[in-house]
Formats: C-alpha cells, sequence, structure tokens
C-alpha cells in the first residue's frame, strides 16, 4: 500500500467534484419537503436528467445545451410525479418509487445506442495567475462552472426561503397546508412549482455524473447519488448550508474510498465499495433523534374539501 | 367544474376493477411507444401477452411463468404487510440477495453430503438471512425512529457489493478453473430447490401458494392482520387501542424480510443455479409494483405475480423476435403502476361535473 500517492490538493478538489450532483439534487428536494411534499423519485429524476443531458449535448455538441435539456428532462419527470400527488391525490411514497422505477427503465431505454461514446468536454473555469496559485488555484479557482452553480444555488435557495415573500409562503404551505389554504395561497401550485424546481435540480445532478464526473454513459449510473441526496436532507436538518456541509463530506468518503481502492490497501475493494452507503445509514441513525426541523405537513395529501 | 367528493368508503367495484383498467391503458400507452420505437404496436402486445400462454411454444413458457411469478409473488405478499401498515420496506432486493447467500453458504458447506436434511437447513437459512438483513432496518427504526425506507435501500447496494465479494471470494467455486461464481446447484441433488425441473416445478411455488393463503388468513381472521390493517387506516385509533407500533414494525419488516429471503434462496438454489455477481434482476423491486397491482390483497398479489411473469417473458421473446429493447418492459412495468396509482383517484373520490358557478 502506498498512501503518499494520495495526493491531498487533488484530493479536496475532486471531493468538490464528487459532491457535487449530490448537492443540487439535494438542495432541490430541500425545497420540495420545505413544501411538504415527500419525493422519493430523485433517483429516477437524476438518471433521465442523466441521459437526456448526454443525448442533447452528443447530438448538438454543446455541453451547455446538455445540462439545460437536463433540467428540462428532470422537471418532465416531476411533472408526473406533480400530476399523480397533487390532482390524483395519490401516495407520495408510492408514486415516487414509481417514479424512480419509471425513470430507471426510460433511462435505459434513452441510452441504448449512447454507450460507449464521449461526450463533448465541458470547458473548466481558467482563469491565468490565479488558477496557477498553488493548493488554492486547483481547489477554488480551477472547476466546471457547474460547480460554481451548485454552491450558488445553495445561497440562493437559503437566501429565498429565509428572506423573500415566496419563501415564507412556501414554508408555511409546507408547516400546515390548510393554514396556507385558509390564507388564500394556492398550495396545488406552490406544490408544483417546488416539485418542478426539485425536478430541474436532479435533472442537473444527474446530468454532471454523465457529462462532467465520469464522463460517459452507462445504465443505472446514479447508482444510488439519489437516494443518498434524500438522505443529505435529512442529515441537514431542512437546511441548505447544512446540505453543502453534508454533500462535501459525503463526497469526501466517496473519493477517499476511491483513492484507497487506487492506493491497493488492503481492505478488499467491495467492502470499500460499500462505505458511503453503511456511513449514510450510520448518519441518519444518528439524525433521526432530532426531527424538529421536519416540515409539519411533510408527505401528507392536501385537498380542499378536507 | 370538475370536483373531487371523498367517499365515505373506498369502492369496492372500481377497487377490483382499477388493476385491470390500468392494464388496458398501459397496454394503449405501451403499444404507442412501441410504434414509436418503430414496432408494429399490435405485434408487440400480442408477444408480450398472448404468445407465451397460447401461442407456439407455449408449452416451454407457461412453466416459465411460475418460475418466474414465484420469487414476486413471495415478495409481494411480505411486502404488502407491511405496506398496509404504512411500513416502507422497499430493500427486499438486498434482503433477496442475503437470503440466497446464507442459503447458498449452507448448502456449499455441506456439498457433496447427500441427504435430505440439506434442503431444509438451507431454507432455513436463506429465510434466517433475509430476515436478519430486514430487521436492520427494523430496529434502527424502533430505537431511534431512522426511516426505514432509505436505511433499507440502501442495504440494497451494500448486499450487492457482499454479493460480489462472495462470489470472487468465500463461496467461489474451488473446481471453477478462477472464474467468478458458485458451485452450480443444478449439479448438487440434495441442495436443488427444483422438484421437477422438466416441468418447471420448484419448492418457491409452494411456498409461494402457502404464502398467500397465510397472508390471507393473517388479514382476514386473525387479530394481528386487523392491527396492522388498523394501523395503516387511522394509526391514532390504532394507537389508543393499544396496538404496539414496535412489534407491528418488527413483525412487518421480519416477515417481508424472511419472504424475500426465502425467495432468494430458491431462485440461487434452482432457476439461477449458483451464487454469481449479477444473479440478481431486481425481482426485490419489481415486487413492489406487484404488491400495488395486486391491492395489497394476497389473491390480487397472485394473480398481479403472474401478470408481472408474464410481462417478463413475453417481453423476452419480443426482445428475441422483434429486436424490442430489455428496457421497454421496464418502462412498460413502471407505466403500470403510474396509470394505477393515478386512477386510484376514483377509488377514493368521486368526481362530479358541477355547472359553474352553480357550485
Amino acid at each position: 500500500m502506498d498512501l503518499s500517492a494520495i495526493n491531498p490538493v487533488l484530493l479536496i478538489a475532486s471531493l468538490m467534484v464528487a459532491a457535487t450532483p449530490l448537492l443540487l439534487a439535494a438542495i432541490g428536494e430541500l425545497v420540495v419537503e420545505k413544501a411538504g411534499v415527500l419525493n422519493l423519485g430523485v433517483e429516477g429524476m437524476m438518471i433521465v436528467g442523466a441521459i437526456s443531458g448526454f443525448a442533447i449535448s452528443v447530438e448538438s455538441g454543446s455541453p451547455m445545451l446538455g445540462l439545460i435539456a437536463a433540467m428540462i428532462g428532470g422537471a418532465l419527470l416531476s411533472l408526473l410525479f406533480a400530476f399523480l400527488t397533487q390532482f390524483a391525490l395519490a401516495n407520495q411514497v408510492a408514486s415516487g418509487l414509481a417514479l424512480t422505477l419509471f425513470g430507471l427503465g426510460l433511462s435505459a431505454l434513452m441510452g441504448q445506442s449512447y454507450v460507449g461514446i464521449k461526450p463533448p468536454a465541458m470547458a473548466t473555469l481558467d482563469i491565468p495567475v490565479i488558477s496557477d496559485i498553488p493548493v488554492i488555484g486547483p481547489i477554488l479557482f480551477s472547476h466546471d462552472p457547474v460547480l460554481y452553480i451548485g454552491i450558488a444555488l445553495c445561497a440562493g435557495v437559503w437566501a429565498f426561503l429565509k428572506f423573500s415573500r415566496g419563501g415564507l409562503v412556501l414554508r408555511a404551505v409546507g408547516e400546515s397546508h390548510d393554514a396556507a389554504h385558509a390564507l388564500g395561497y394556492n398550495v396545488i401550485r406552490v406544490r408544483i412549482l417546488a416539485i418542478m424546481f426539485g425536478g430541474a435540480c436532479a435533472g442537473l445532478g444527474g446530468a454532471y455524473i454523465s457529462l462532467i464526473r465520469v464522463p460517459q454513459w452507462t445504465e443505472g449510473m446514479t447508482a444510488g447519488i439519489g437516494w443518498i441526496a434524500l438522505a443529505l436532507v435529512v442529515f441537514a436538518s431542512w437546511k441548505p448550508w447544512r446540505v453543502l456541509l453534508g454533500a462535501y463530506l459525503f463526497g469526501g468518503i466517496n473519493v477517499l474510498q476511491l483513492n484507497l481502492q487506487a492506493a491497493g490497501i488492503a481492505i478488499p475493494v467491495e467492502y470499500l465499495a460499500m462505505s458511503p452507503y453503511l456511513i449514510t445509514i450510520l448518519v441518519l441513525v444518528i439524525m433521526s433523534a432530532d426531527k424538529s426541523g421536519a416540515p409539519a405537513s411533510l408527505g401528507r395529501t392536501f385537498h380542499a374539501s378536507q | 367544474m370538475i370536483k373531487l367528493e371523498k367517499r365515505p368508503m373506498p369502492s369496492r367495484t372500481l377497487s377490483v376493477a382499477t388493476p385491470l383498467i390500468a392494464v388496458a391503458i398501459t397496454m394503449i400507452a405501451g403499444g404507442l411507444l412501441f410504434s414509436a420505437l418503430g414496432k408494429n404496436p399490435f405485434e408487440a402486445i400480442r408477444t408480450i401477452f398472448w404468445d407465451p400462454i397460447f401461442g407456439e411454444f407455449a408449452f416451454y413458457y407457461r412453466p416459465q411463468l411460475l418460475v418466474k411469478g414465484a420469487p414476486l409473488v413471495l415478495i409481494a405478499i411480505g411486502l404488502s404487510l407491511g405496506f398496509k401498515a404504512g411500513i416502507w420496506n422497499i430493500g427486499a432486493e438486498g434482503q433477496y440477495i442475503i437470503g440466497s447467500l446464507c442459503g447458498a453458504a449452507v448448502g456449499l458447506a455441506f456439498y457433496p453430503f447427500d441427504s435430505f436434511v440439506v434442503f431444509p437447513l438451507m431454507i432455513l437459512a436463506g429465510a434466517l438471512g433475509g430476515w436478519a438483513w430486514a430487521m436492520i432496518p427494523a430496529l434502527l427504526k424502533v430505537k431511534f425512529g431512522t426511516n426505514e425506507i432509505l436505511v433499507s435501500l440502501m442495504l440494497v447496494y451494500v448486499a450487492e457489493q457482499l454479493l460480489a465479494s462472495m462470489s470472487l471470494g468465500l463461496l467461489r467455486n474451488p473446481e471453477g478453473h478462477g472464474f467468478p461464481g458458485s458451485r452450480n446447484f443444478n449439479d448438487y441433488p440434495a441442495g436443488t430447490s427444483w422438484i421437477n425441473e422438466a416441468a418447471g416445478l420448484h419448492w418457491g411455488m409452494v411456498f409461494a401458494f402457502i404464502a398467500v393463503i397465510f397472508a390471507y388468513i393473517l388479514l382476514n381472521r386473525h387479530i394481528l392482520g386487523f392491527n396492522i390493517r388498523l394501523t395503516g387506516e387511522a394509526p391514532r385509533a390504532a394507537r389508543f387501542s393499544g396496538v404496539s407500533p414496535t412489534r407491528l414494525i418488527l413483525f412487518c419488516l421480519g416477515t417481508s424480510g424472511a419472504l424475500a429471503g426465502l425467495a432468494g434462496l430458491f431462485e440461487v438454489s434452482g432457476p439461477g443455479g449458483q451464487v454469481s455477481i449479477d444473479f440478481n434482476v431486481g425481482y426485490g423491486f419489481t415486487a413492489i409494483i406487484v404488491a400495488f397491482l395486486g391491492r395489497l390483497h394476497p389473491v390480487g398479489i397472485l394473480l398481479a405475480g403472474l401478470l408481472m411473469a408474464l410481462t417478463y417473458i413475453g417481453g423476452e421473446i419480443a426482445q428475441g423476435n422483434l429486436g424490442l429493447p430489455s428496457a421497454a418492459i421496464q418502462v412498460f412495468q413502471g407505466m403500470l403502476l403510474f396509470f394505477l396509482l393515478a386512477l386510484d383517484l376514483l377509488t377514493n373520490y368521486r368526481v362530479r361535473f358541477a355547472v359553474k358557478g352553480a357550485a
């Protein structure tokens, strides 16, 4: 084993890349859950976003168009969930599961002719001088733009929820949909918008995996990241900055175990590969004692007649 | 204006009819999907739903229906108990893998010892393995209030890694010339789940039928079944009447884990044949669709399991004959669940068309 092969600067830089899809999906899901909706379809929306983004950027040659397509793809799929839960008043857990099962199948179908193709590369930020500063340069100033968008999104969601009128309405809908309805707010509309935002974020996160992190298309390539994003929202007690912290923590664990695999540590590969999932469980156990942050109407169906 | 009016009681007729309507709508939507893929929709639907039962080679496919249906029914019966009580075990795939690993390990430990006790011991180990794997989310939920959905699902990924590790290491066939995968159970008469391979009969089907009967009796004639239904429909009322949520969580998750473990064992020692890296094919997830399609009712699940097995087999035929991609069947199954959930509205609500302004 050779631990000196692991370069801490590169480790932190790749940690940020590994954390970004998680961060994007989790921040979207946080907004959805703040509106009182539990969407378990994150994994499905991510993988559909991954293939829509991949397909469009391969066809058009533009990674930016691909990212936009991924957001549209994720949002369209989430509309199905919105229809089921908000108009057909279906159970949110079952509908979310349906979305994931459907999304996994749909993405495999869409991606058949894209296996083994390389997507056009996304340009990374490259400011002369600044990007070349040792240590700080590679960590802070030489990433792809989406990574910075993810952090900005986190700040934006925090500010929106804390300071804006729209954020207040969204939280009111999530805490007590009956009270919000009585005050004249359109509960269904707020929730549908939140669900679509969550879908777009998950789609973008998925495309980040297929276009930037990996970058190629394989079936089921999100490998549970959507589910870890759901756990991350619980871990973060529904607070945006803690989502960022949690995403970097999980990203770090994942990158570290990949590095240990490469360094040839004595632990078998399979046991290292299961570590992110085991740590997710551990974190869930520690955090589940405190449920005070959970929106009070989370997962409850709203119908104006009741 | 369309208005929804909550029914005082869910409509019984519609709760039987909606799965059938959902299947019909899925066939239409599936036909559109297939024609979008450039296939003849009528031919595709006929290949999937008609040929396996009545076609030229039906004598070969009909037994396959039971082979594929048995694990689905076995798992879905267990899941339905929890789903009824609002306990969401969605990690059946993981319990299925661990059950198959434990059962196979016991069988392989006895190899080549030839005795009638080997297989019952394997069954026991398989059920215990699945049970133990499901007890992890159950105990964490009971002790710490941890969300069982996320924990049981995370454990699927852990189980998949364990499966890879086992088939490459501990359980690998010592005479397999270094290839991954265990000994084949079809070459070990004392440890195979086949009753009659030519007729396509294995013990999994027997257990699936027993599970259906037990679940029916449990839900309709036993106080535990009543408590399960009560907890799902009126959790507060259940608490006041003294139903212990802890016991219910342990029972529902434990039972579904044990049944999933059994399904895994019967699969690995029969149709699957050996422990290998990718021997699991997602029955644990498809069983979720089966449970809902069967209305969480034992008899419904039996029928739904057979229908879902039909789409698997028909999908394979369509793959060979028409070049239909295998993922198309997955999309088809996902659509079925969508339509079913959407149509549930009609069971629980009455749709009224009111003149605008009058209401």
